[in-house]
């Protein structure tokens, strides 16, 4: 095989769709982070400094990642989701504090957070589970085996108090759809969030009272009616869900995140208190939605955002990154990035569906999904769509781990699709 | 379809965030400028205000600096209490006290500690002011006023307020402006414009540094120094005559329309209105609804203006030929007209020419004039109108258009005016005879009287009034350089001149002559009338007069107004005279005028409607007499005499 056909069967869309991110978000970590007027883009002291660094050992890592075989991933996910939980386990004996959360190792003056890994680990294991010939997705056996593959790093993620990274596991769900499981699920899913929010919005006694109309109507509608055990088997399950939901928020959830919760629902009436929760509870969202306010269309410029400059919005090199774009590009230059991600995801997904191997096919779909997880938490979280949960923006935030553990992901599914003509 | 569930979720979450992002961007957008981001701190450059010169080069208002001991609570490291207090001069108790609310305030934001340090103080405690971190000395620009007169014309300057704010954008809350006086007329120049400079905040309002290193900082522009029309020595004369009298005088240059004196009484110290007192002091003068010191009287007080307006009344029936001067009418002591109706006159009765007319002020000459005038047209209201426009002419009845910014009216009532009042449009001459003397509907201010004498002294035609001599590189306004022609032909006013002259040669002023000076004057005496208990009840009559000199070619033109003085060369003639000589001449020859005037109070008068007792007013009134001022100086006698406010019950004050 000549050289440089070796080079055209990686996918060079998603190639740069992923350099324009990481490039673009490097440019508004230095927003974020510079202090001063004066920048030494190799001041590793600086957040912006140590980001060069992280993004430099990415292309090293790519360069590896692409030239391993396509194989060895395949067989040795197994081993590959071994080393993730228990890098996860090892946290409890060797793990680092910071923020709350146990989820660094510290190695010299760096930190690790394997959860960044972990989450390629498992989208391997899936797929190699999933692609066994012996498995069976629609049986409840198999079913219950690919929940346990997926909830282990995940309740090890959550024993580290880190809530954000363990509903990234939960796009999964995603995967398993597209691979056949029933359609039951999803309609479980649906109604379980359209009951819980119901609950908290409207209280117990609108939701069960329309929930029992709704189930009734349907029953007596329906052509052929069986028998009354169904509906009312529904109904006890609604009724159930509502007290729980209730319970969960008022007694499981911590003041912060009822917080987050009663904002994001306007479960506050007073239009005074709302704003006034926001400025105190919820300062970070409260600074970060003002920024991307401050943008309007065309944004401020490069490194002009006052807000950003003055370090008004907390974290905003990590996890609020995504005001920056919003302060100093604008309406254009946000459009522009959501368009990137959304074209990203796209391409991913059209590159599954088009894999011939099923393990491949099943990767990509799980890379997509946890991309896409975490674009829509982040995002979404930053403009105050969905409560806040602390996740970061894939290639956009400050951060090595969460750079390598992405790109890990993403260049495993682009070497694995640059294979796909060969037989296996 | 189920490789489409991903597909769509991905595709409608991203419409989902550009809708979002329209709605924050776009949609709620509301446009930042530098000036309303929060993230930037604004620091303004305070420019010097301008000063103000009087018209002999005398500084009037300056700027004296002021030094604030500011805190920033958050910075303050432990310090020796104990010294730092008895630097300050107070105890620890006021420390502990005036800390508690600066961090209450904000343990980051600055916070005045001790405003208006003395200027010893501060000499003390600026050596010793890096001890004390945390505290740090600001200096501010406060207005330093040299004289203690011309509160009034000077005026003084305020922060402003919200209005003012929404008003221009240049004000910032905090802001000091011009509130009345030169200090309001010609605020925009004399404040300049301010620096500004831009300063990156953090979340913490902390400063950062300049903002864009400064690119888009300015430098303030100075003000502009004014030099004003008004004569100090004139001013501070006028004001030390008016001590306890009400009222006010309002000499001009004829020759220009400027404005030599503007006296108005009670007056205060500008001074006041300073420092650290200014807010209690303000107050204070703005409660006193009794002497109303902030009143501009010589501008605002609208009153009749009694026999001083008969030489118009001479002048309009001289234009429109029913009078030529050697008509002459004969006074009985008493003028009759209509069916019952009777004037009295105090002329002393005989036969009156024009000349005399003026010179004993005698009402049944004048009641003929005016009723000659408005008899020559068949309709009185037409009649009316034209007389009304002879009058006007001469500035009366409008806003004169001064640049110091209040003044009224006044009333010259015209045709329509009476049609109103007598709806059976069944009204003549004599149904408003009392016009013909200065009562009745004519009402005018002191400044209109000045302005109407300014206009005879000129034989014609008057200058708007104004304050403003010259302005640092601005030209004045043209308005103030127009020649506003009167409608009374140049001939008509030699007559009505030598009559005037003949009132201090042989008429109601001749004991006010000053040698030298060729003095053409008018006498007036007003009556008035207040409501005392619902009652309608007379008081002691307004004393009036006008005046010019010289004769020939006058320097200056001058209209004094004391409220209740009686007879019009009583008290405001007297004042008229010494003010012309002492502008004419520098000092007064006539020290027993001067003497009269400084041991005569009205105070006693003005008490009267409050006392609760009956009175007796006019010629039955007694003289106050006071003390000759130990000094004639008047440097601190406004300050006093806010001190020795008169002394009434207080239970009878808010009638």
């Amino acid at each position: 095989m000549r050289q440089t056909d070796r080079y055209f069967k990686f996918d060079w869309i998603t190639i740069v769709l992923f350099l324009l991110l990481v490039g673009f978000g490097w440019m508004n970590i230095l927003s974020a982070s510079h202090i001063g007027e004066t920048i030494d883009y190799f001041d590793f002291s600086q957040p912006y400094g140590k980001q060069l660094i992280f993004i430099l050992l990415t292309f090293l890592l790519i360069v590896v990642l692409l030239s391993i075989e396509a194989k060895f991933y395949e067989r040795f996910s197994s081993v590959i989701y071994l080393i993730g939980l228990l890098s996860l386990a090892g946290l409890f004996i060797f793990g680092k504090n910071v923020n709350g959360a146990t989820s660094w190792y510290g190695i010299g003056g760096m930190t690790i957070q394997p959860s960044e890994f972990a989450k390629a680990a498992t989208a391997l294991a899936v797929a190699k589970y999933i692609s066994d010939m012996n498995t069976d997705i629609k049986s409840f056996k198999d079913q219950i085996r690919l929940c346990i593959i997926i909830a282990l790093p995940a309740i090890l993620v959550l024993l580290q108090n880190d809530a954000g990274s363990t509903l990234v596991y939960g796009s999964f769900f995603f995967v398993l759809y597209r691979e056949g499981l029933p359609r039951i699920y999803l309609s479980i899913i649906v109604i379980l969030g359209l009951i819980s929010v119901a609950a908290l919005k409207f209280g117990s006694l609108i939701t069960i009272a329309s929930a029992s109309v709704l189930i009734f109507a349907f029953h007596f509608l329906r052509k052929k009616s069986p028998s009354i055990i169904q509906p009312i088997a529904m109904l006890l399950a609604a009724v159930i869900i509502t007290f729980g939901v209730n319970f969960f928020y008022q007694k499981i959830l911590q003041p912060h995140q009822q917080d987050r919760i009663s904002l994001w629902l306007r479960l506050e009436k007073d239009p005074e208190k709302i704003e006034q929760m926001r400025r105190d509870i919820l300062y970070n969202l409260y600074e970060s939605e003002k920024a991307i306010s401050a943008g309007g269309f065309n944004g401020k410029g490069f490194l002009e955002g006052t807000r950003t400059t003055g370090k008004f919005v907390p974290e905003q090199h990590t996890d609020y990154i995504f005001s920056t774009v919003g302060e100093e590009w604008g309406f254009l230059g946000s459009a522009l990035v959501v368009i990137v991600f959304v074209l990203l995801l796209l391409r991913i997904l059209r590159l599954a569906e088009l894999q011939k191997s099923q393990f491949s096919r099943v990767y990509g779909y799980g890379v997509a999904s946890i991309l896409f997880f975490h674009f829509m938490i982040n995002i979404g979280m930053v403009m105050g769509l969905i409560p806040t949960i602390g996740i970061p923006l894939p290639f956009f935030s400050y951060g090595g781990s969460g750079l390598w553990g992405f790109t890990i992901l993403l260049f495993i599914f682009i070497k694995l699709d640059s294979n796909k003509i060969n037989e296996w | 379809m189920r490789q489409f569930l991903l597909f769509i979720i991905i595709v409608l979450v991203g419409f989902t965030f550009i809708g979002r992002l329209f709605y924050l961007q776009v949609y709620s957008f509301n446009t930042q400028s530098l000036y309303e981001d929060n993230a930037i701190r604004k620091v303004y450059d305070y420019p010097k205000r301008g000063f103000v010169y009087d018209r002999n080069g005398k500084l009037l208002v300056g700027n004296q600096p002021s030094y604030d001991v500011m805190v920033i609570p958050r910075e303050v490291k432990p310090l020796d209490t104990a010294e730092f207090c008895s630097l300050l001069k107070i105890t620890k108790e006021q420390f502990i006290k005036t800390y508690d609310k600066a961090y209450r305030y904000s343990p980051r934001l600055p916070y005045v500690f001790i405003p208006h340090l003395s200027k010893e103080d501060y000499a003390v405690l600026q050596e010793k002011m890096r001890k004390y971190e945390g505290f740090y000395i600001q200096k501010r620009l406060l207005r330093d006023y040299q004289t203690a007169v011309g509160a009034n014309v000077l005026g003084f300057i305020a922060e402003v307020t919200p209005s003012q704010i929404d008003k221009s954008p240049y004000y910032k809350m905090g802001d000091l402006i011009g509130k009345q006086g030169v200090e309001l007329s010609y605020e925009e120049a004399l404040r300049g414009v301010k620096g500004i400079k831009f300063i990156q905040k953090d979340r913490f309002n902390r400063d950062i540094g300049p903002y864009k290193e400064g690119k888009f900082d300015t430098l303030p522009k100075q003000g502009k120094d004014i030099t004003i029309t008004i004569d100090a020595k004139l001013q501070e004369y006028g004001e030390m005559l008016m001590q306890h009298k009400r009222g006010g005088i309002v000499a001009i240059e004829p020759s220009s329309g400027e404005i030599l004196a503007l006296v108005s009484a009670p007056s205060y110290n500008p001074n006041l209105l300073v420092g650290r007192k200014r807010s209690r002091n303000y107050t204070k003068l703005y409660n006193d609804t009794i002497n109303l010191p902030l009143i501009d009287k010589s501008l605002l007080r609208v009153h009749e203006p009694g026999s001083p307006f008969k030489s118009l009344v001479a002048l309009a029936a001289l234009q429109e030929g029913v009078l030529n001067t050697q008509t002459s009418v004969s006074c009985t002591g008493v003028y009759r007209y209509g069916r019952r109706g009777t004037m009295g006159c105090h002329c002393g009765g005989g036969t009156r020419s024009l000349n005399l007319g003026i010179a004993k002020s005698c009402n049944s000459y004048f009641a003929n004039a005016f009723r000659k005038t408005l008899d020559k047209y068949d309709d009185a209201s037409h009649a009316m109108d034209i007389w009304s426009g002879h009058i006007k002419s001469f500035g009366l009845g409008q806003y004169l258009g001064t640049d110091l910014p209040i003044g009224k009216k006044g009333n010259i009532p015209d045709g329509a005016y009476y049609d109103k009042w007598y709806p059976d449009f069944n009204w003549g001459a004599t149904t408003i005879i009392s016009n013909a003397i200065g009562q009745g509907e004519v009402q005018v201010t002191p400044i209109h009287l000045a302005n109407m004498t300014a206009a005879i002294a000129n034989r014609g035609y008057y200058f708007t009034p104004h304050i403003i001599k010259n302005i640092e590189g601005e030209e004045i306004a043209k308005d103030f350089t127009t020649k506003h022609e009167t409608s009374i032909d140049d001939v008509h006013f030699e007559p009505v001149v030598q009559g005037l002259f003949d009132v201090y040669n042989k008429g109601t002023a001749h004991f006010l002559q000053v040698p030298g000076i060729e003095i053409c004057g008018k006498t007036g005496t007003a009556e008035n009338f207040t409501i005392i208990d619902s009652t309608r009840t007379q008081l002691t009559d307004h004393s009036i007069f006008i005046a010019f000199a010289p004769k020939d070619n006058p320097k200056i033109a001058i209209a004094v107004f004391v409220e209740n003085g009686y007879f019009g060369a009583r008290f405001a003639g007297r004042i008229a005279s010494l003010m012309i000589e002492q502008y004419l001449k520098g000092d007064i020859s006539r020290k027993d005028l001067e003497h009269w005037i400084l041991t005569h109070s009205l105070e006693n008068e003005y008490a009267k409607p409050y006392s609760g007792q009956p009175f007796k007013i006019n010629a039955q009134s007694q003289y106050q007499i006071i003390d000759f001022p130990e000094k004639p100086e008047n440097n601190n006698q406004p300050v006093e005499r806010q001190n020795q406010s008169i002394t009434i019950p207080s239970n009878e004050t808010n009638r």
